[in-house]
């Protein structure tokens, strides 16, 4: 797991994309635990404050709440919450990145339309 | 938070040579802390003077609010792990382990014989027949079991294979969030130690070059990649680092964290833009590459 982490982002974001992740391919369900801080400090080999701070920032999201004594939980509504905010970043980070590579290769609009439409039959 | 070290304007010299100069830092409790640098930039040094083996030439040091010098009551409080530590002929394994046992008050006896069955440590054999990698295993296995409120682990892993390296992150990462205590890490392996650490202070030609949040500094400096041209307009008004020729390409260095705006104009001008890893950016800042002047460097 250790290599999973990139040296060239910060690590709690990256925590932070980790626990998203599972919320959202449904790895972690709502109303359940998630992994403590220091199991994601063991488990990824990274300080316990980094994996705090990655924790954390979910919670100020209101995509985990803390229960008491008891541990971080995923919060109800997150996974709808966490598509949401997936989808308005994919327009940045695939659509305007592809049309630009395309623009670069001369592709033109058309094209590009029949390209997508043929991906998506295959895909 | 309450600090476990402050030096105000520490200097060693030797003659003529100035080994520290003049370095002013502090280090909270309760956190991990690189002391990163090449070989030779001074990291053992303020090391010995923070833990009272040698004088310091001039400047204010205080461990635990304490001067540490001849004090027990400090000293008794941090433990030291040297690279290349040496031991008493005679010694066995386990004698280091009792002797350890004496000095440091919150000794686990229970998690030293734990540690030393994980690095395989033969008890009986004696200090002077182990392989470097014992050796530094031994340094390790005391380093941790010690729990010592200031623990300080100066290159200690000669002669460890990747294997041996791994296991020590992981215990020490385990013991750590169990009983969080002051850590020092000084390495020049920066890729390694690099995700287990909370704050760097990097050590360059005696200078303190960088003391900052390790999470922060990921995000602090990016690369842009293209034609001279191109790279010189977005480069424009932004704060130039470093600079790299590759044939008719050129790649420019530069601090600041990225944001939106930056990676438009990036790709309209259509630069490649690349993050740089820790380790990238420190090797930059102690002059690791041989820098050619490509670029006007501000």
């Amino acid at each position: 797991m250790k290599h999973l982490i990139d040296d060239r982002r910060p690590i709690f974001v990256q925590i932070g994309e980790r626990i998203e992740e599972d919320i959202l391919n449904g790895r972690l369900a709502e109303e359940e635990q998630v992994p403590s801080t220091n199991q994601f400090a063991s488990l990824y080999q990274i300080n316990p404050a980094t994996a705090a701070k990655g924790v954390n920032l979910l919670v100020d999201q209101g995509i985990l709440y803390k229960k008491r004594g008891v541990g971080m939980f995923v919060a109800a509504g997150s996974h709808a919450k966490l598509l949401e905010k997936r989808r308005e970043q994919f327009f940045e980070q695939y659509v305007v990145t592809m049309i630009q590579e395309a623009k670069k290769l001369g592709i033109e609009e058309e094209q590009l339309i029949q390209m997508i439409q043929r991906g998506a039959k295959t895909v | 938070m309450s600090s476990a070290v402050a030096v105000e304007r520490l200097t060693k010299t030797y003659g003529d040579l100035t080994v520290v100069d003049t370095i002013s830092f502090s280090i909270e409790t309760g956190k991990i802390y690189g002391l990163l640098g090449r070989n030779g930039a001074g990291k053992t040094t303020i090391l010995q003077m923070l833990t009272a083996q040698i004088f310091a030439t001039s400047g204010e040091l205080r461990v635990f609010g304490e001067k540490p010098y001849e004090n027990r009551r400090v000293l008794s409080q941090i433990c030291f792990i040297r690279e290349n530590q040496k031991y008493p002929d005679s010694f066995r394994v386990k004698d280091i382990l009792a002797l350890s046992e004496s000095f440091f008050p919150r000794w686990d006896r229970e998690y030293a014989r734990l540690l030393s069955e994980d690095f395989q440590l033969p008890l009986k054999r004696r200090m002077k027949a182990l392989s470097k990698g014992m050796l530094s295993s031994v340094g390790i296995v005391v380093g941790l079991a010690s729990r010592a409120p200031l623990t300080i682990f100066d290159e200690p892993y000669m002669g460890l294979d990747v294997v041996g390296r791994s296991l020590f992150y992981d215990r020490l990462i385990e013991d750590y969030a169990e009983h969080p205590r002051t850590i020092v890490l000084s390495t020049h392996l920066i890729d390694e130690v690099s995700r287990l650490l909370e704050h760097v202070l990097v050590i360059d030609k005696g200078r303190l070059v960088l003391d900052e949040d390790a999470d922060t500094l990921r995000a602090r400096a990016f690369t842009v990649t293209g034609p001279v041209s191109k790279v010189e307009t977005f480069t424009a008004g932004k704060t130039l680092i470093g600079g790299e020729q590759f044939g008719s390409l050129v790649s420019a260095l530069l601090l600041g964290k990225a944001d939106a705006d930056d990676r438009k104009q990036a790709a309209a001008l259509g630069l490649e833009f690349t993050a740089v890893s820790l380790q990238q950016l420190i090797v930059h800042l102690t002059g690791g590459t041989a820098q050619r002047k490509v670029l006007e460097i501000r």
